[in-house]
């Protein structure tokens, strides 16, 4: 059958299982939205392409499936590019078409050109530039496989738009052929061997588990292996969700804004055994502070983050889910439970109290008060900055993919965007995204989206008219000289929400929070809730409260 | 300390530049970068000298074997055949040509030029050996030099080869 290379794009999609598409069009990608015209795959129409690739990564994280999205070529591409990166970082599937100019035009600086996958290299897991038509069905083939498979990641492919017209002779390939990309699913049988013992021989074992247990659904392994070996489990950001936050064993989020109790038990731990977590910056702090184990098992898909920032004595590269599926079939059970478990108690005491703030409300009672009416379906979007981590410490998030957010590259802007995403790929279930005013306004315009696609979306921004988390590392780091934080221009949020016919409420009374939350939750249609919370309040907790070194850890 | 690697990729457009942009956004230093065509023309190989140590040498093989298009990474080892080539023009006047051209006889190197002012000699060996020559020809004047960066084979039956990859 001939057709074009845009039609066979769009049939690449199907076979993939692809339902949706997040984009916007332009000039490089006419033919690509001539095909999507006649398909049945869904286009949501964003406005702006950054926009699109974090839907198509919040689509991604929180249904397991690889999210797409397109864009035209020049600036449509370069728009995408901290999509890409914030997808990259956190491991996120992810297919990005983008068009190109026609192929005799390349390298000569024509209108709307940029080499995108030279630029999109160093954060994209692969990238092609498709100059010959017939490559077309095996790059799609190809792609849809890298992005989904072994440690998953974004994968974009860059059509010239003379590409995107050419016909072909339509066949796609039932299977891959890259001999240089294999990845190892299973963990070598030694070495899951060596791990049971040193599990069934120590003393005060702990889990740390990371976003690769999310990636492959690990949860009900790491459930069973926690309990059988008695060890608390901490999680990083990344892999909030992973374990249930309400299981006696969850220790919490570990990190320089994570809870005493996490970072207490991998202090105190003999044996660390760690799941499909990179150990980044942010999670460890100093490295050589970071454990008293002796003993330290690193599981992970990817060889290259073994031993990359965390020394391992007993490196498994494998999928996490099979990996423990071994281990589990060992007698890795320990009953002692007694060097643990005064300790693990003692972790155990909520350090958080409320306080008295009197320029605004306190945002941990919000974030309390929004997760005691939230059930454990409910999928919470964050943006970035202060309360991001509010929410990754005091939200219960019982559940996997039910808590979204820009792990590794931290990017501001990205929670309304990606709660477009989680809404169109979970229309039944209620999605709320809690962002600060700065972040909120970085992506603003994707209101447009939300009521387009009539998207119930429920939005909670904490507004304290300052970019609290710069501002507090000023506090901290340049004693109090406060620069360039303060958002004075803040536009009236129920007025920009009623721009946009969107229902709006506003909270300034410690009274209103409640029935506030209640109306947002079930109001039906997408809300925005203002809370004007205390510019004061902080992540870290003020020090003295727990004067733990591995607590409040400098910036590394 | 320095490590020979011999890279194995796929022949394709655009991965030179996969694998040299790795080095530089990772921070690994490249000393040299030879790549040619292998007996199988889909294939072309790298022989990649890298500075550093252990961690990185072993950051370099993990971080290279994340490309899609390279195919196997390996440490060569140090007893292996090494070799680079360098041409070297040197200044040469009448009176020291023939001097110039016994030092290049004794390192079995080649005159692959002459002029009246000029000697272009052709030298293949390990880098001891080049830097020997050169070092013996700087007295005379080096207009001008390149050199290929090495290229290196396991000796006896090891090979690098595509089945069994990573």
């Amino acid at each position: 059958m001939r057709i074009t290379c845009a039609q066979a794009v769009l049939k690449a999609f199907k076979e993939e299982g692809v339902e949706v598409v997040f984009g916007y069009p332009g000039g490089a990608v006419l033919p690509l939205y001539d095909a999507l015209r006649e398909s049945t795959i869904r286009h949501v129409l964003v406005r702006h392409e950054q926009g699109a690739a974090h839907a198509a990564s919040g689509y991604a994280r929180s249904t397991g499936k690889v999210g797409v999205c397109i864009a035209t070529s020049g600036p449509g591409a370069t728009n995408l590019v901290t999509g890409i990166a914030t997808a990259y970082m956190d491991s996120i599937p992810m297919v990005i078409v983008t068009g190109q100019v026609p192929v005799e035009m390349i390298g000569r600086d024509v209108f709307q050109e940029v080499d995108i996958t030279g630029a999109t290299e160093p954060f994209t897991k692969h990238n092609y530039l498709a100059k010959d038509r017939d490559d077309i069905p095996r790059i799609l083939k190809e792609a849809f496989h890298i992005a989904r498979t072994g440690r998953q990641g974004p994968v974009l492919i860059d059509i010239p738009r003379d590409v995107q017209e050419a016909s072909i002779d339509f066949k796609y390939p039932n299977k891959v052929s890259l001999r240089g990309y294999n990845p190892t699913y299973k963990g070598h049988y030694n070495q899951i061997k060596k791990a049971a013992h040193a599990i069934a021989t120590s003393k005060r074992p702990v889990l740390c588990v990371g976003g690769g247990v999310i990636s492959s659904n690990a949860t009900d392994e790491v459930l069973e292996l926690a309990r059988r070996i008695k060890a608390p489990v901490a999680t990083t950001l990344m892999g909030i969700g992973a374990y249930p936050s309400k299981d006696p064993l969850f220790a919490g989020m570990i990190g320089q804004y994570g809870s005493y109790s996490a970072n207490k038990a991998i202090k105190e731990a003999d044996l660390l055994i760690v799941l499909g977590a990179r150990m980044g910056d942010r999670a460890t702090g100093k490295t050589d502070e970071f454990t008293k184990a002796t003993q330290i098992i690193h599981i992970d898909i990817d060889p290259a983050e073994i031993g990359k920032n965390v020394s391992t004595n007993i490196p498994i590269v494998g999928d996490v889910k099979i990996t423990l599926r071994e281990l589990l079939k060992f007698e890795v059970d320990r009953e002692d439970w007694s060097a643990w478990q005064d300790i693990v108690e003692g972790f155990k005491r909520d350090i958080y109290t409320t306080r008295q703030y009197t320029q605004g409300l306190d945002p941990v009672a919000i974030i309390k008060e929004l997760s005691s009416l939230c059930s454990d379906e409910t999928i919470l979007v964050t943006d970035v900055g202060q309360h991001q981590l509010w929410a990754g410490r005091h939200f219960e998030v019982n559940r996997p993919r039910t808590f979204i957010s820009s792990g590794g590259l931290g990017t501001m802007g990205y929670g309304l965007p990606a709660a477009v995403g989680v809404k169109v790929a979970n229309p039944d279930r209620q999605v709320v995204l809690i962002t600060g005013d700065g972040s909120f306004q970085m992506s603003m315009a994707e209101l447009a989206t939300i009521r387009q696609e009539g998207l119930s979306v429920k939005i909670i921004i904490f507004n304290n008219s300052t970019l609290g988390m710069v501002r507090e590392l000023q506090q901290h780091y340049y004693d109090g000289k406060y620069y360039g934080v303060e958002m004075l221009g803040n536009p009236d949020f129920s007025k920009i929400a009623s721009a946009y016919s969107i229902e709006s409420v506003k909270v300034e009374k410690e009274t209103e929070i409640y029935p506030a939350i209640r109306k947002i939750l079930d109001y039906e249609g997408a809300i925005i809730g203002e809370f004007s919370i205390d510019p004061n309040a902080n992540v870290i907790p003020v020090l003295g409260r727990c004067s733990d070194e591995t607590y409040i850890r400098r910036i590394g | 300390m320095k490590h020979i690697l011999g890279v194995l990729v796929e022949n394709n457009p655009g991965v030179l530049s996969k694998v040299s942009g790795l080095f530089s956004r990772r921070g690994f230093n490249i000393e040299s970068l030879a790549v040619g065509v292998t007996e199988d023309p889909s294939i072309s190989r790298m022989t990649i000298v890298v500075k550093g140590d252990s961690y990185i040498v072993e950051q370099v093989t993990k971080q290279l074997n994340k490309l899609i298009e390279v195919i196997k990474v390996e440490i060569i080892s140090s007893d292996s055949v090494v070799r680079e080539l360098a041409l070297i023009k040197v200044g040469a006047t009448p009176s020291n040509r023939n001097e110039i051209i016994q030092i290049a006889s004794v390192f079995r190197a080649n005159i692959v030029d002459i002029s009246k002012g000029s000697l272009t000699i052709e030298i293949t060996g390990d880098d001891q050996k080049i830097s020997a020559l050169v070092d013996m020809l700087k007295d005379f004047g080096i207009k001008e030099m390149v050199r290929t960066g090495i290229i290196a084979i396991d000796r006896g039956n090891r090979v690098i080869k595509v089945s069994g990859a990573k």
